[in-house]
């Protein structure tokens, strides 16, 4: 059971929390002008890093409020919570193989 | 050629006080270069190498794992076999694949314990009515056996079921497939491996793969912890791994690994003869033959490599099988734990070629691998060596998340198995 | 008296409080204070069960959580409960207990027949047989399985109630022995909030057992009663007894089971029986001691043979011998202990048989002080006795350590303490996937590097095995854990105490016997799962050598103590085997529960009704009332039809569906999800979640909408009202108000956070009744103050009235093709305007109905339902709704449409179906083929999504998916139903089957 601490409620129980997937993958601004495969990379295609990664979470049963998380997708060690639109923090790459 | 496991060689083997059976598999040091190297020594990795020895005749053919064989998600599932799936591309590659179990304990000469016990899923409202109809229809036209259970029926098979369940999901009905049942994990990998190593496949163990070596977008062979070895053609077969082993090569996947929650009870005396399995309530349930009940619960949301138990699902699922069964609330559980699943955005698996030539990809079966294992290796070894998909697996391209061919079983994989 | 091998007095037990109990039926006394298993020794019982594989006769072998031999089915149906450890077990009057695994009786057990067969079925056996012929399995399996499992599930419905809460503390301190005490005294000294978790229903630890240590000059146990009283003086310290820490998840998190009641004679009706804590945690120190493991020697399972420690809890803490006549076989100094302890209890032991060379060390010197005979660099090469050990045979070790020499001496006796040294307890520090390290001195692992910063380990868990390195270390740790949660009180002040460990030892890891291994005897490394040296060996041997292959092949390791006695020792024999050093070979995963768990727990109060929230509507007690059956639909509970006088669903579908038809009908419509959406930028985004057109709607008026995912697929549709110039209100269907709001959300604030837009769920806030049909108009001018004309509130109009007096929101929006309004209403008036709408509809025979007539009433009107006719794989051109589908702008999915696939002519799509007989009605979910084959498999073009008959069309009509659908139109095709019998259909014009102009709805 992660702690999560909502920067807008404090820590809670990962229970309270939805997962919305990695973080900064934009929705293309003109969708139109992509190709197929261009297409399929923002709506399917994904890092799925085993390290750190930077993921969205929705205070599902709080705030309602979304927000990133950099984590380590082995420890689960949280490392960084940040607002949406913010740049990731500098973090250490960590990657596992 | 290796002696033959029997009731006679068993008794002959008493004699010498089991003193003088060889091994079951040889472990190897890899040789410089390989036909085919697998990586992945997991069910589908080590069916693979059989599959590629015995029906096309490759057997200079390793199989390289990082741990020990069977490890992964082999090793930590909650064994069921089934073939009711309802879209006919999904329906045909698992039925295959249970055609294979039907007779694999006598074509590996290794006893996988394939007990076609039954797989029930239960309907709790009218929509899952509605689509347990829909895939039994669909199951029988495909030539899979699936029949409808009325409540009363349900009882007979599962007496110990509350078909009321506490009154918020009462069981409306459920499809039975009685072909489908459940298998021994372990053996399965040791089965494979025994019958692979026989024909000529070597066996790498605590063996991780750094990376690919990819010249002139062909792959060339694999680094490993154990030195480079050259390959003509790469499979990788490293299920919750499957994107660590994409990113090396130089492109991404449309997975993501999810841990998934499974326990076990204490054992007891037989209770439960069946597999009972609920979309509704995220649980499914049979009990192993040393008599645990085996528990598989859903995944937790977000990407974890830990492969470690949780509480919050566990918790969910158990409340629902309180439900189902209010006789178990007094059974207490013996061991949790957290596999990796891959999921695939439309809950199906890719058996395919990739961007890089030479190099094949077999993943994202999210919670349901197991019982594709046979069907998996078959069809993916015979991609391998034929550098073309078989009918059966064409339609599980890289491809489809490009094209839109998605093939969505999340009807019939809501639930986990 | 309790029990003819009770002490007269001394231990932890009250001697003046006896208990009743019975044992396989057998009636026996016993003491306030004692376990199962220290009853059943006060009265001579060691014979408790069978093994799992051989059915051997098996004893109590410790007095613990580790214990792999006395599982007993504890109670009577249906409280009655398998495979609980005696040793665990508080004894309390009445209580009944059984022996398992064995048939007829424990004392003669037909199954035990295996054992005669042992050598055909050594570990791994069933992998290499029961093959033949491939249908026999199951005749195979049948036997296994009864042959199999351990105790009884119980055949009833528990009766019994569980719970569970939540705690957060500063300190949790797992275990209440010497270093678990130091630790949560120096921690709630300090001031932190401290949770001290002990599995006893007594606080000590080891000290309970022990019969001489001193603690700052005083007996120990006098120290332990004084800590226990402060610490429960202390307001932020809380103790939890009878509770297990089962688990160790992320971030501090723990899983505790608190046995409540089970050791109560007669539980309280208030009390739950198991609660489960969720524990969230800052800082941890682990304090779980350590677990001796015994000697794996040749019939080292025989009733009476015992670990050394166990030994001296039932004669220390229980006050009971567990034999008369004993030897000691040990490789340590700690062995001594119980030789010692036995002299004292007047146990005659016979001899200490010591694998060292030279027994030395304090109570090896105390135990030759004692003269006690000492038989060292020798070993047990077997025992004899069938139900109860009778003698052991020792020989000399040769200079390896490998093999005996010289004669055999046999010695008479009833029981054997064996002690092969001591593993530290590191389940939960393993869990939390803490390192271990080896510690070759102690020949144990010990904790090395924790994962998580905030965990400690101290005392005997920790690998420091003196008294008083555990009040240090547990003092030291609890103060350093405080000081990490900002309560720092400074170094702590230890208590003292004589620091002895076990050492100096010995280690052997499998004892050489006279007769070589495998043959004629047997050494137990996993007594439950009957897994044997020979096993372990075999497994090797034939190529399964990594240490969870050696586990998984011959199962050592995975009974129900979960490897706690044995696989250490496993982990020793194979290192040997290899001529590895042991910690090469490593440690199998430790997995949550430390030990078993029950299953209700994990439910607590979440069961029945409470399992899931029952959503109601503000009508549902009307609905109720008048007859209503219900249908769940996601978490709601829906009126599905209301059957009058008898009638069956089809009955009361049909003169429901006709008088929505024909005059009025009534739907408690309030589940549908709504959303409110204001802001000056609501319009924009709808019109980027829908796929239609949004900018130009007028005040007033309402559009229907289809919403996609970013993969084209349809997810839901609705109709929105724009209610303001910047105030919209969104419909959803009843089950998806969650995810769509969710999904609107994730786009608003993560997508498009420049939108200037409030999204809030209204869905309870409002009851929603619905009236459909010709008189719909005339009922509405009666109740409400509304302008109705057609020309002041059209169809897809709304208005702002009073209805029944209420304010009222009226749409004026049909899902059934009739004229139809859709009133709103502030959720707390729903059921004083429903009544005022049924009254004043009586005139017009006003007909409530339920979801099945809505369905067909739709179905007649070719209306989709979002879920029924999509399934997550159908676009919006796949249901020929490409009208709705703006060519202009994008929304989101909107290019997924125009994907390679989305474009190919034989896609699902959806088309109407009327079979050739009119009677005919088609079950839902029913395949189509164009062509119908002797047999399967034949291609299947779809699927029959909706089916009914319809009284309004005089006939059934069907709405299905089907391939190349749109251009099939005319053509016949068949469903092959269950049971052979063919269903031939027509693919029609148009899947509006009823009023295809609309001017009902429109009039």
């Amino acid at each position: 059971m992660l702690l999560i601490t909502c920067p807008y409620c404090g820590p809670r129980c990962e229970s309270e929390f939805s997962n919305g997937g990695e973080a900064h993958i934009e929705r293309p601004k003109d969708p139109a002008s992509l190709t197929d495969a261009e297409w399929a990379e923002f709506v399917f295609l994904r890092d799925n890093p085993k390290g750190l990664v930077l993921e969205r979470w929705n205070h599902a049963q709080g705030c309602r409020r979304w927000f990133n998380v950099a984590r380590d997708s082995v420890t689960y060690e949280i490392l960084a919570v940040y607002p949406m639109g913010s740049p990731p923090p500098a973090l250490e790459p960590r990657r596992y193989v | 050629m290796k002696p033959r496991y029997s009731v006679f060689s068993l008794l002959r083997n008493a004699l010498s006080y089991h003193e003088n059976w060889p091994q079951a598999w040889q472990s190897s040091e890899p040789k410089p270069r390989y036909d085919v190297v697998i990586v992945g020594g997991g069910g589908h990795g080590l069916a693979t190498a059989y599959y590629l020895a015995k029906n096309h005749g490759i057997t200079n053919v390793a199989v390289v794992e990082r741990g020990w064989l069977g490890g992964g998600n082999t090793g930590r599932n909650t064994t069921i076999v089934r073939s009711n799936y309802l879209w006919d591309q999904s329906a045909a590659l698992y039925e295959h694949a249970l055609k294979l179990w039907e007779g694999l304990s006598q074509d590996l000469n290794y006893n996988v314990m394939f007990s076609q016990r039954g797989v029930l899923n239960l309907a709790h409202n009218q929509h899952d009515l509605r689509e347990v109809s829909r895939r039994i229809n669909a199951n029988r036209l495909n030539g899979i056996d699936s029949e409808f259970l009325t409540p009363a029926q349900i009882k007979e098979m599962v007496p110990v079921i509350d078909l009321r369940a506490g009154g918020r999901y009462p069981v409306l009905g459920a499809s039975l497939q009685r072909r489908g049942g459940t298998a021994r994990h372990d053996a399965v990998a040791w089965g494979y491996a025994r019958a692979a190593g026989a024909r000529g496949v070597d066996i790498i163990q605590e063996c991780p793969v750094n990376g690919f070596r990819i010249e002139n977008g062909r792959v060339t062979g694999v680094e490993t912890g154990k030195g480079f070895i050259e390959a003509g053609k790469v499979g990788i077969v490293t299920a919750g791994h499957s994107s660590v082993m994409a990113n090396m090569a130089g492109f991404r996947l449309p997975v993501q690994s999810l841990p998934l929650q499974a326990l076990v009870s204490e054992p007891v005396k037989p209770v439960i003869d069946t597999v009972v399995m609920s979309g509704a309530v995220h649980a499914y349930i049979s009990q192993s033959d040393k008599g645990e009940l085996v528990i598989g619960a859903g995944v937790d949301s977000y990407i974890g490599y830990g492969q470690r138990g949780s509480l919050p699902v566990t918790e969910e699922t158990l409340a629902a099988i309180c439900e189902l069964f209010p006789l178990f609330r007094r059974m207490r559980m013996l061991r949790q734990w957290g596999g990796i699943v891959d999921v695939c955005p439309d809950a199906s698996p890719i058996l395919s070629k990739t961007p890089v030539e030479g190099l094949y990809l077999n993943c994202g079966w999210g919670t349901g691998g197991f019982k594709a294992t046979p069907g998996s290796g078959w069809v993916f070894a015979h991609t391998i060596a034929n550098d073309a998909p078989h009918e059966l697996n064409a339609a599980f391209s890289l491809d489809r998340f490009r094209s839109g061919f998605l093939i969505d079983e999340h009807g019939a994989a809501a639930v986990a198995h | 008296m309790s029990g003819r091998m009770r002490l007269p007095h001394g231990g932890q037990v009250d001697h003046n409080k006896p208990l009743n109990f019975t044992f396989n039926g057998k009636s026996y006394r016993g003491l306030t204070g004692d376990s199962l298993a220290a009853a059943l020794l006060a009265n001579g019982v060691h014979l408790v069960g069978r093994s799992f594989k051989y059915h051997r006769p098996r004893g109590i072998v410790t007095a613990g959580p580790e214990e792999p031999n006395a599982l007993v089915q504890v109670g009577e149906d249906p409280r009655s409960d398998p495979n609980i450890k005696a040793t665990q077990l508080e004894l309390v009057e009445g209580l009944s207990a059984a022996s398992q695994n064995a048939w007829p009786s424990v004392e003669f057990d037909v199954g035990a027949i295996n054992s005669t067969a042992a050598r055909l079925i050594p570990a791994g056996f069933y992998y290499k047989t029961f093959m033949w012929p491939a249908s026999a399995w199951k005749t195979y399996e049948h036997f296994i399985r009864r042959a199999a499992g351990l105790g009884t599930s119980p055949s009833q419905r528990d009766p019994d109630r569980y719970d569970k809460t939540y705690a957060h503390c500063d300190v949790l301190v797992v275990g209440a022995g010497p270093a678990g005490l130091a630790a949560a005294l120096a921690a709630g000294r300090a001031g932190a909030r401290v949770v001290l978790v002990e599995q006893d229903h007594l606080l000590g630890g080891a000290l309970l057992s022990a019969s001489e240590e001193l603690i700052d000059g005083n007996p120990a146990l006098d120290w332990v009663r004084a800590a226990e009283t402060e610490l429960r003086q202390m307001p932020g310290v809380r103790i939890l007894t009878r509770t297990i820490a089962y688990g160790a998840f992320d971030h501090g998190f723990f899983g505790l089971m608190e046995n409540v009641t089970d050791h109560l004679e007669e539980a309280p009706e208030h009390l739950p029986r198991h609660r489960l804590w969720k524990l969230r945690t800052k800082q941890t120190v682990f304090c779980s001691g350590s677990i001796e493991r015994p000697l794996v020697f040749a019939d080292n399972d025989r009733p009476g043979v015992m670990t050394a420690s166990a030994v001296q809890s039932y004669v220390n803490r229980y006050a009971v011998k567990p034999g008369k006549r004993a030897v000691v076989f040990t490789n340590n100094d700690s062995g001594y202990g119980a030789a010692l302890d036995m002299v004292a209890a007047g146990i005659e032991v016979a001899a200490v048989v010591d694998a060292r060379p030279m027994a030395t060390g304090p109570l090896s010197e105390r135990a030759e002080a004692a003269g006690l005979r000492i038989l060292p660099d020798r070993v047990i090469v077997g025992t004899e006795g069938r139900k109860r050990v009778s003698k052991v045979r020792v020989a000399d070790l040769n200079a390896e350590g490998d093999g005996v020499v010289g004669a055999v001496e046999e010695i008479a006796c009833d029981l054997v303490a064996n002690s092969g040294g001591w593993n530290p307890t590191v389940h939960l520090f393993c869990q939390s996937k803490g390192k271990l390290r080896w510690d070759e001195t102690h020949a144990c692992f010990v904790p090395d590097q924790a994962m998580q910063a905030s965990q400690r380990s101290a005392g005997a868990a920790n690998g420091s095995f003196g008294l008083a390195s555990c009040l240090g270390e547990g003092a030291e740790a609890g103060a350093a854990a405080a000081a990490d949660t900002g309560f720092d009180a400074g170094a702590p002040v230890a208590a003292e105490a004589e620091d002895r460990d076990f050492l100096p030892g010995r280690w052997l890891w499998l004892v050489p016997s006279d007769k070589p291994l495998g043959k004629k005897a047997k050494h137990f490394v996993d007594q439950q799962n009957d897994v044997t040296a020979a096993d372990l060996k075999l497994a090797l041997r034939e190529g399964y050598i990594s240490i969870e292959h050696v586990k998984r092949y011959t199962t050592t390791g995975m009974a129900t103590d979960q490897g706690k006695l044995g696989n250490v020792n496993a982990i020793g024999i194979v290192a040997d085997a290899f001529g590895r050093p042991l910690p090469e070979v490593g440690v199998t995963t430790f997995r949550p529960p430390f030990t078993p768990v029950s299953f209700g727990i994990f439910a607590g109060r979440d069961v029945d009704d409470l399992l899931d929230p029952i959503r109601r509507t503000p009508m549902h007690a009307w609905h109720e009332r008048n007859g209503a059956l219900f249908e769940d639909v996601g978490q709601w509970r829906r009126p599905w039809y209301y059957p009058q006088y008898g009638e069956d669903m089809h009955g009361a579908v049909n003169r429901e569906v006709k008088a929505v038809r024909e005059s009025l009908g009534v739907l408690d419509a309030s589940t549908l999800g709504k959303i409110d959406i204001q802001g000056p930028d609501a319009a924009e985004f709808l019109n980027r979640v829908y796929t239609n057109a949004w900018l130009k709607l007028d005040v007033g008026r309402c559009r229907y909408g289809l919403m996609l995912g970013e993969d084209g697929m349809v997810m839901d549709d609705g109709v929105t009202t724009r209610l303001g110039e910047q105030h919209f209100l969104m419909t959803t269907t009843t089950g998806n108000a969650a995810p769509v709001l969710a999904h609107l959300e994730d786009y608003l604030q993560t997508e498009w956070p420049d939108l200037k837009v409030y999204l809030t769920s209204v869905t309870e806030q409002f009851a929603t009744i619905t009236l459909s049909g010709p008189n719909a108009r005339r009922l509405m001018a009666e109740i409400s103050d509304a302008e109705l004309s057609p020309n002041a509130l059209p169809h897809m109009g709304f208005t702002a009235a009073r209805v029944a007096g209420v304010p009222a929101r009226i749409f004026r929006i049909s899902f059934t093709g009739e004229l139809s309004y859709e009133i709103n209403v502030p959720a707390s008036f729903g059921m004083a305007v429903w009544q005022t709408v049924m009254t004043a509809g009586e005139r017009y025979g006003i007909t409530p109905y339920g979801t099945e007539s809505m369905h067909v009433l739709r179905a007649e009107k070719g209306y989709i339902i979002v879920g029924q006719e999509t399934d997550g794989s159908v676009n919006p051109l796949d249901l020929d709704m490409g009208w709705i589908v703006s060519k202009t702008k994008d929304f989101i999915g909107k290019r997924s449409l125009t994907r390679e696939d989305m474009l190919k002519p034989d896609r699902k799509q959806l088309v109407g179906i009327l079979t050739k007989d009119p009677e005919e009605v088609l079950p839902e979910g029913a395949q189509l083929v164009e062509q119908v084959l002797k047999e399967p498999p034949m291609p299947m073009l779809g699927h029959v999504t909706s089916s009914y008959h319809s009284p309004n069309c005089g006939r059934s009509i069907a709405m299905a998916l089907v391939k190349g659908g749109l251009a099939k139109k005319g053509e016949t095709l068949f469903a092959p139903l269950e049971g052979g019998k063919v269903v031939p259909c027509v693919v029609a014009d148009s899947p509006v089957f009823f009023d295809p102009d609309g001017e009902r709805m429109r009039g």
